[in-house]
């Protein structure tokens, strides 16, 4: 079933929103994967994927209080649902088993 | 904290974000924008930072972001275009004269615009066959000799291409070209000239030229190995396969190493054979000059940075070379330029010796292109006038309707909408007229000069057909545009009620200005044919300053001048014969470098090389001193030189007196002439060049020969079906390759004879459509009028009277438009265009007036056609029906 499976940056995203906590809304979220992947994060991408996660259902969304900073403009805070945190676990334990099934001597020729 | 507030975001690109975007989006998205905005103030300054915020507005115009209804409004809308059509097409038919008006006048012009497109469209579409076109570069050579700027030339020298591809850094490939491979290919008995460059196999990796046999790494790389094109190959060798086998060119023999597919049609060089490089190096090794700095005049280089070069880097290495290497000469600069390929085609004008790279390869400048647009242009906007003015005169009989859609609840919108898809509807009509017309217009076109069949070809393709779509849905758009506005703004109630024809006339001024607008631009284009018909007349009659009447000039190709030159002396038409290295008056060049006592001091001058019998037939004129007197038999044993006085006068030979010049020495190309004849100066250049220094020296067996033969008879036909028949004997492999030198003149000039036909052919039209404009008008105010004109009649008026009084308006106009129309033509071409011509006839004013008078008489014959039916009608008729 489409949707079940995370993309790369689908998982980045969404492992920051977790990270971020109470916090977690659209700017906030592009600066912290700006700063920690180094890479340019654009606004508008971030935007169109936390729009796919909630449409998938693996973050649910609210709007936060006005503040004066924003052009009097309300903050859309983003949360994991439980179905995100499994498709999260499931991707950390796919990956765990493989790292597992590296044979470590063979690795370390590499 | 105050300055900070001073700065928004963009007002209309937050409503334009809250107009598209779901509204449970819009909040948080103008939000997240604004607090990016905010930082960006403080890190990029305000206007940067409203840019982004703009781009970005844009940006999230996406699938998730987007309103739903926003797509539903479009399809209500269209749902009504159906109506629309529908009275469009009932408006079309019930008003067959303005519709054809319309029709016609949109589709002649927009076949301006479809040949225009189709032209640009062809002219974009060179070189891009290059996978790496992008960064492909040629280079171009500024020469300043003595500190005047000596040209920028397509070629460089050898020299250049190696030092390039020895120093320069973050350069993938270099490859040197060299012009002028040329030779008679002989297979067996097959015999086939064959043209190309000197190449390296580096070529192969820069261009896109795929190899059908052979590799292409090694191919150009021994010398004598030669690639041919499919084409040639199959000429030579039949269905046999070539690679492998020798082609004997001349004395030498070379071996067939590849054969690559044809050179596409939008290259901007064309070959029939490639041939390496290294074999003419082989051949000129003892030649100093070959590889020198200076020696610039038949290499083209071509570069490919690497795909991170910083080409500025690249710039700053180019020219720290050029500055090493102009030390060696004080008088001679040479800078070292990168044009990007794609620029070569449609770009700077450059100089080329004749046969370079792309010599004889397409070629137009910018300003070419943007006058033919901004003609096209004037043309379209006239046709739009057009449809603007009769629309907008014809508003009363839809006035009701246009109440009616309003009472039942059309905005302003929906009104505006239904007009410009009415005339969209009617240009899309006109596009297929129009397309009609370009199928037969194109060969015209295309054959209007050598040139063009040699650079466009205008096939049709999905793009073109794209482009013509859309170029008629924005004329559609730019005539129904004030109509639309015009019929958006009426109120429902005045149009029920007694609708004021005063009112109506309300926008009696602006159609005037379109009338008179149409009118000037058809003068100026008119008068401008005119002008620069004459023009070009003159420049074909000039005095060059020697003779080219009845002087038939022969290219010998490769053959000894000999053997014709006795053949043709027995023909009894045949008055006299000369020998010379090129053709001058035409365009065609030969430079030398030219030294006085100074040895410092030189300077290029053109050079040509003749017999003694070359000056008597031409009707040079020797101001001083006497025709050649030496034969030497190669360039080495030459002493003599006769110059013209430009030469005295730059050097200051013998205090400028030709008498005391003679027997003056001179160095030319390093070697020591006298003087022995002085010329009066003479066109060597085009017309459009000034005199320049000229030095002709004698013609040696080594030289190329062209003959010139003067020919005295009653029948050309037949003279020059024997001198082609004397040329079979003696080379029967070639063809005969000669046209007469005013022949040869007239095709020097045939851009300015191209662009006048275009400019004609544009006047035609223009005049066409203002034509139709005028009559359109003519039979309207006629129309409305008519119980005015007999009620008149009754009274007691005179047919000569009301002839008067219906045309008195338009002959006002008429007036005002040759007001303007004929000082800003004359002020154009006496400011703008003949100060480019040093040696110009001033402009007549029986020129001017000549286009004036056939537009006018042209306007007078419509008018006074309209309205002596008018006048001549029963009043009766006319004054019954109420």
């Amino acid at each position: 079933m489409k949707g079940t499976n995370l993309g790369e940056f689908e998982e980045l995203v969404l492992l920051t929103i977790a990270a971020l906590l109470n916090e977690a809304y659209s700017v906030a979220i592009c600066d912290e994967l700006s700063n920690h992947t180094g890479r340019s994060v654009k606004l508008g991408v971030v935007h169109a994927v936390l729009n796919r996660l909630e449409e998938k259902g693996l973050v649910k969304s609210e709007l936060g209080e006005a503040t004066k900073a924003r052009g009097g403009k309300r903050k859309r805070f983003y949360e994991v649902t439980m179905l995100g945190k499994t498709a999260l676990l499931n991707a950390k334990s796919l990956r765990d088993q493989l790292w597992a099934r590296i044979p470590s001597p063979a690795w370390k020729k590499m | 904290m105050k300055e900070k507030r001073r700065h928004h975001p963009p007002s209309w690109a937050q409503r334009f974000i809250e107009w598209y975007c779901k509204p449970e989006l819009a909040e948080d998205l103008t939000g997240d924008l604004h607090e990016c905005f905010e930082r960006n103030l403080h890190t990029i300054g305000a206007l940067r930072a409203k840019l982004i915020y703009i781009i970005d507005a844009f940006k999230f115009f996406r699938s998730y972001t987007v309103r739903k209804s926003i797509f539903t409004n479009l399809f209500t809308n269209n749902n009504m275009i159906g109506s629309y059509v529908k009275t469009s097409g009932r408006n079309t038919m019930r008003h067959k004269l303005f519709s054809s008006i319309n029709i016609f006048g949109l589709a002649i012009c927009m076949t301006v615009g479809l040949l225009l497109i189709a032209f640009l469209l062809d002219l974009r579409s060179y070189d891009r066959f290059n996978k790496n076109g992008e960064r492909i570069y040629r280079i171009t050579n500024i020469i300043t000799s003595n500190k005047e700027q000596s040209g920028k030339f397509a070629t460089t020298s050898l020299k250049a291409g190696k030092l390039i591809r020895e120093k320069v850094s973050g350069i993938e490939e270099v490859a040197i070209m060299r012009n002028n491979f040329s030779g008679d290919g002989r297979v067996g008995d097959n015999i086939l000239p064959i043209k190309g460059y000197w190449a390296e196999p580096s070529l192969f990796r820069i261009f896109t030229f795929p190899m059908v046999s052979g590799n292409s790494e090694t191919a150009l790389k021994d010398p004598y190995s030669i690639v041919l094109t499919e084409t040639a190959a199959k000429k030579l060798f039949g269905s046999q396969p070539a690679i492998g086998k020798t082609i004997q060119l001349d004395s030498l023999a070379y071996q067939v190493t590849g054969i690559m597919k044809d050179v596409p049609f939008f290259s901007h060089i064309n070959f029939e054979a490639l041939v390496s490089l290294s074999t003419v190096e082989q051949m000129n090794k003892n030649d100093q000059n070959f590889a020198a700095w200076t020696n610039m005049w038949s290499n083209s280089v071509y570069l490919m940075p690497s795909e991170k070069a910083d080409i500025d880097a690249i710039r700053s290495q180019l020219s720290n070379i050029a500055a090493a290497e102009n030390l060696a000469d004080e008088n001679t600069k040479i800078e070292l330029e990168m044009l990007p390929l794609y620029d070569i085609v449609v770009g700077e004008n450059l100089r080329q010796s004749e046969g370079g790279p792309g010599f004889s390869g397409p070629h137009i400048s910018p300003v070419v292109l943007w006058i033919l647009g901004g003609l096209a242009f004037v043309v379209i906007l006239s046709a739009c006038f057009n449809y603007t003015n009769l629309s907008i005169a014809r508003a009363m009989r839809r006035m009701k309707e246009i109440g009616l859609r309003k009472a039942i609840g059309a905005g302003k919108g929906q009104v505006r909408l239904q007009f410009l898809a009415e005339s969209v509807m009617i240009s899309l009509i006109a596009l297929l007229l129009s397309l009609l017309l370009f199928f037969v217009l194109r060969p015209m076109l295309i054959n209007l000069a050598p040139d063009l069949q040699r650079m466009v070809k205008l096939d049709l393709t999905p793009v073109m057909i794209a482009a013509f779509i859309l170029f008629a849905v924005i004329v559609g758009v730019l005539a129904g545009f004030l109509p639309a506005v015009f019929f958006s703004k009426i109120n429902p109630a005045s149009a029920f009620g007694n609708a004021s024809p005063v009112k109506m006339f309300r926008h009696l001024t602006l159609r005037r200005a379109m009338v008179v607008i149409q009118y000037t631009v058809t003068l100026i284009f008119i008068t401008t044919t005119a002008i620069g018909y004459v023009q070009y007349k003159n420049i074909l009659a000039f005095d060059l300053g020697f003779s080219t009447t009845n002087i038939l000039n022969i290219n010998m190709l490769n053959n000894k001048p000999d053997a014709m030159l006795k053949e043709l002396s027995e023909m009894p038409e045949v008055v006299a014969t000369s020998r010379s290295l090129i053709t001058t008056g035409v365009g065609n060049a030969w430079g030398g470098n030219m030294k006085y006592k100074d040895s410092h001091d030189s300077v290029l001058v053109m050079t040509n090389h003749i017999d003694e019998n070359y000056l008597p037939l031409h009707n040079y004129k020797l101001i001083a001193g006497g025709n050649f007197v030496a034969r030497p038999i190669n360039a080495e044993s030459t002493s003599e030189v006769i110059v013209n006085e430009e030469v005295l006068k730059r050097f200051n030979i013998a205090g400028n007196n030709p008498r005391n010049a003679i027997g003056e020495q001179i160095v030319l190309n390093g070697r020591k002439l006298t003087i022995i004849g002085v010329m009066r100066d003479f066109h060597y250049g085009k017309v459009e060049n000034l005199i320049g220094p000229v030095a002709y020296t004698y013609w040696t067996p080594e030289d190329r020969a062209i003959i010139s033969v003067k020919i005295q008879s009653s029948d050309m036909h037949a003279t020059l079906a024997s001198i082609e028949s004397i040329w079979k004997k003696i080379d029967p492999a070639h063809s005969f390759v000669a046209s007469f030198y005013d022949q040869e003149i007239e095709n020097a000039y045939s851009e300015f004879s191209a662009m006048i036909k275009i400019i004609g052919f544009l006047s035609f039209l223009a005049i066409s459509i203002a034509s139709m404009g005028l009559f359109g008008m003519v039979v309207y105010s006629t129309e409305t009028r008519l119980k005015e004109i007999s009620i008149r009649k009754v009274m007691g008026a005179g047919i000569g009277n009301l002839i008067f009084l219906l045309s008195r308006g338009f002959l006002v106009l008429l007036s005002v438009s040759a007001l303007i129309a004929l000082p800003v033509t004359y002020l154009f071409f006496q400011i703008m265009v003949l100060p480019n011509f040093p040696y110009h006839t001033p402009v007549q004013v029986t020129e001017l007036f000549v286009g004036l008078l056939a537009v006018l008489l042209i306007a007078l014959l419509m008018i006074g056609a309209q309205t002596l039916k008018a006048a001549k009608s029963n009043p009766i008729r006319a004054l019954k029906s109420e």
